[in-house]
């Protein structure tokens, strides 16, 4: 009746219903462009080191010699590579058993004191800014690793120990979702058949949920791998493997952050600091795929 | 599970484009900060016949000149109302490519244009030196050592020498705490102090900033770095460079050598608005015994008695 009438008075709803699609497609394009104009933005300053520079892939991704100002300059990453993984798995390798008993223990144990005290604790923890934590890392944990261990105190498991203090509420609170997610049934089955607690949690309940647990565990790592102030300040920063986990290194993150601003753009070592952005792009699409790879194990 | 393969194949194929776009991407030197660009060009209206002042300036760069700049842009804009002055960090070499490449009006510095840029583009930037900044060798206060030569210095920073007791102090490892190879603090001192560039050893820290350089140099057993006079204080000790004390007077009558002018470069000559305000960073306002230069630590040119060109060659005024 409406659509007949040319003359007719379009009604609200269709003029709503419109409004909506239009500020939801704009929104959407907005950020697809975005996202792709920023990728295609890194990848191609990041490849301009190998067609531009000619600078070989070997050499990034096999030489330790980072010498951007040496004769001739040399660009090896790998003491980067190897920083920023070793540190964001350690940092994991730490966050995740407390962050998943944290959620065992807010979920399953104590779930009214859990959920009232825990919870907002740990995500308050998610809201400290990471100059922050970089701060107190350095006044407080590298002078502990100094006094105790031989070294300098900076290094890989300074980094390692204030990244894992930052991902934790990541984990924890993906862990809590997952385990509150589960259908009690299963559980009320396993104490039905005669289980003791331990025996309930350890048997049914974790390995229902791994997969979610180690979403969480991988969303973890893919923002320790991101993370550049904390890391920069209590790392060290020295272009070198490390001999210990208490010696001056590098990460990724933390020598585009000390370089960038100081380089020229166009020059050869500002290209391959956009190369080194480039890796991180894709390692966290690696990160994001593994994520969604888990997510539909999850479901099954 | 579909849908996410399908993401992740949009992304690899957007990857493959970039790629394929590569060839003829432009080499792009004048770097594309967007939002600075408006800034920038905005300055160029404004100033008529009034003689007032008006119009927008952006100044962007080095973090050691930042302070300085900032305080008395504030100061400037006070007195013209009708100015605002923007500025930036990021570091010399932001500062010089924005400055070249026209995205800011003003480009702080620490070094030399030409040590940084082509000469092309250096040639194209008018030099205007408001500041001097030196720089002493600071040790963490237990070590006894009060005086390092310059061989003794280079030997410190090439790593061959690396225990205090080589050197007199006590028997205790050293541990440098350098900035990065790329920061305009340590071109500086490698210039003036060890005449000559060092590589990152192994186990030596990297630091950006000067309170980190300090906190670290003050707890650290055994550490060496350096850092600008005015952030020397009673946590590190500063050493003598070839017996001669780091004091602002003796950089003044040329007799130490380590420090270097801060640079405020611009794009040709400078419009009205922008030589307006580098005239008033030179001004006894600014340059006098109570200006902000003296109160934030850094030297007045004009108390310099002798003037150092961008090869090092050193001449009295």
């Amino acid at each position: 009746m409406a659509q007949s009438g040319g003359r007719k008075k379009i009604q609200p709803h269709i003029v709503e219903e419109w409004t909506g699609k239009i500020y939801a497609s704009f929104c959407i394009v907005l950020l697809v462009v975005t996202i792709f104009s920023m990728v295609y933005y890194v990848a191609t300053k990041g490849l301009s080191t190998f067609v531009q520079d000619g600078i070989s892939l070997g050499e990034i991704f096999g030489s330790t010699n980072w010498k951007p100002d040496g004769e001739p300059p040399m660009f090896g990453a790998l003491p980067f590579i190897l920083g920023s993984f070793s540190t964001s798995i350690l940092a994991a390798l730490i966050a995740a058993p407390l962050g998943i008993c944290a959620a065992l223990f807010m979920v399953e144990i104590m779930p009214k004191f859990g959920k009232k005290y825990l919870q907002p604790v740990i995500e308050l923890l998610a809201g400290i800014p990471s100059v922050v934590y970089g701060f107190v890392g350095l006044s407080i944990i590298v002078p502990f690793y100094r006094d105790i261990f031989p070294g300098q105190g900076l290094g890989i498991l300074a980094g390692a120990t204030v990244l894992s203090i930052m991902i934790l509420p990541t984990i924890t609170s993906i862990a809590t979702d997952a385990l509150s997610a589960l259908p009690p049934g299963l559980k009320e089955g396993s104490y039905a058949l005669g289980a003791t607690r331990w025996q309930t949690l350890s048997r049914t309940v974790l390995p229902t949920t791994m997969p979610s647990l180690l979403t969480g565990v991988v969303l973890g790592m893919a923002r320790a791998f991101g993370e550049a102030l904390a890391v920069q300040m209590v790392i060290g920063n020295a272009p070198h493997i490390p001999r210990s986990l208490f010696e001056s290194t590098s990460t990724l993150t933390s020598v585009i952050t000390l370089s960038m601003g100081n380089t020229v753009m166009g020059t050869t070592q500002n290209n391959v600091l956009w190369t080194l952005a480039l890796i991180l792009m894709l390692m966290t699409f690696v990160f994001v795929f593994i994520v969604r790879w888990l997510e539909g194990r999850a479901k099954r | 599970m579909k849908k996410s393969m399908l993401l992740v194949l949009t992304l690899m194929l957007s990857f493959a484009l970039a790629a394929c776009g590569q060839n003829n991407a432009a080499p792009n030197t004048a770097g594309t900060n967007g939002s600075t660009t408006d800034e920038a060009s905005a300055s160029n209206g404004g100033n008529a016949a009034t003689s007032e002042l008006s119009g927008s300036i952006l100044a962007v760069g080095s973090s050691a000149l930042q302070p300085l700049v900032d305080q008395a842009s504030k100061k400037f804009m006070d007195q013209n109302p009708n100015v605002s002055i923007q500025v930036q960090g990021g570091g010399s070499g932001t500062g010089l490519t924005q400055v070249s490449g026209g995205q800011a009006d003003i480009g702080n510095s620490d070094v030399f244009a030409e040590e940084k840029l082509d000469a092309a583009q250096a040639s194209e930037l008018v030099d205007h030196q408001v500041a001097v900044v030196a720089m002493a060798a600071v040790v963490n206060p237990d070590i006894t050592v009060d005086n390092l030569t310059k061989d003794q210095l280079v030997q410190i920073f090439t790593g061959k020498i690396t225990n205090w007791k080589d050197l007199g102090g006590p028997d205790q490892a050293i541990q440098i705490v350098n900035r990065p190879s790329s920061s305009g603090t340590r071109a500086t001192f490698e210039k003036y102090a060890l005449g000559t560039k060092t590589e990152d050893l192994q186990g030596s820290i990297q630091e950006d900033s000067s309170g980190t350089v300090k906190k670290l140099v003050s707890e650290t057993p055994g550490a060496i770095g350096y850092l600008a006079l005015s952030y020397l204080d009673d946590t590190v000790k500063a050493v003598k460079y070839e017996g001669v004390d780091a004091t602002e007077e003796n950089v003044a009558n040329g007799t130490y050598p380590v420090w270097a002018y801060e640079h405020m470069y611009t794009k040709g000559e400078p419009n009205e608005v922008v030589k307006a305000f580098l005239d008033y960073m030179v001004s006894p306002d600014v340059q006098g015994d109570n200006g902000d230069v003296v109160e934030l630590g850094y030297i007045p040119t004009s108390k310099m008695q002798v003037v150092r060109d961008v090869d090092g060659n050193i001449t009295k005024k």
